[in-house]
């Protein structure tokens, strides 16, 4: 199980802040991961763009990385400031 | 002598500088900073702000500018305290104070600490005004205030 975390404007388009899932066996890297999720949430037209940074176990990802063991999946639009 | 609080609780700004001029005893110079909600914005009366956040990451991010801060000028301490969640117009989001023992190292550090927090902090900000609610990034002129102390 992995837990997948939508920050930011991207809450908008899941409509839930988190959730935990078994992803499909077929994903291994942060690519395959966007491809699934922009597939997962296809009327938000590419959400899971260039421009949102994933963190695995919140660091941030030199992409594209495998996502095997991670137990937590952080995807961040650009941040808005304080 | 750097320390940090992201609370989702409203601060109080006289009670913060209270506590942390008694706390920087021999510093000559202390100089503090409060952002506040503005009640208006190009998309008319905003009702209220939500900020959030990714921890640790935002923790770890603005520590990491403090600690750049105190490489760079010669503070004695440094206090920030950032809101998260639901604020109300005038609602304080933000409060940075740097002591020093003179006032220019403490004028610049807090300048370029709020810099920090306005552009890359790990912060989401959710603008609500009218009937119409967005994401707000930073403007132009925050990343050109951010670029002055990149030298």
């Amino acid at each position: 199980m992995v837990q997948l975390i939508y920050l930011g404007r991207l809450v908008d388009i899941t409509g839930i802040p988190e959730e935990t899932l078994d992803l499909p066996s077929d994903l291994m890297t942060t690519g395959d991961l966007r491809t699934w999720l922009n597939a997962r949430f296809p009327e938000a037209d590419q959400a899971f763009d260039a421009s949102v940074r994933i963190a695995l176990d919140s660091e941030i990802a030199a992409e594209p990385a495998p996502i095997g063991q991670v137990s937590e999946i952080a995807f961040l639009p650009p941040v808005g400031g304080g | 002598m750097i320390d940090l609080t992201i609370t989702d609780s409203p601060v109080d700004p006289a009670e913060l500088l209270s506590r942390f001029t008694d706390a920087a005893r021999g510093a000559g110079a202390i100089v503090s900073f409060t952002g506040l909600v503005r009640a208006h914005s190009s998309s008319g009366d905003v009702t209220r702000l939500h900020l959030q956040a990714y921890s640790p990451m935002t923790e770890r991010g603005i520590e990491q500018a403090a600690t750049n801060a105190c490489e760079r000028w010669p503070l004695d301490a440094v206090r920030i305290v950032h809101r998260i969640g639901d604020m109300a117009v005038r609602e304080p989001i933000v409060f940075v104070a740097t002591a020093s023992a003179h006032r220019r190292a403490a004028f610049e550090a807090a300048d370029c600490l709020m810099d920090y927090l306005k552009t890359e902090a790990v912060f989401w900000k959710k603008e609500f005004a009218g009937d119409t609610e967005h994401w707000i990034e930073p403007r132009a002129e925050d990343y050109a205030d951010q670029a002055r102390w990149q030298k």
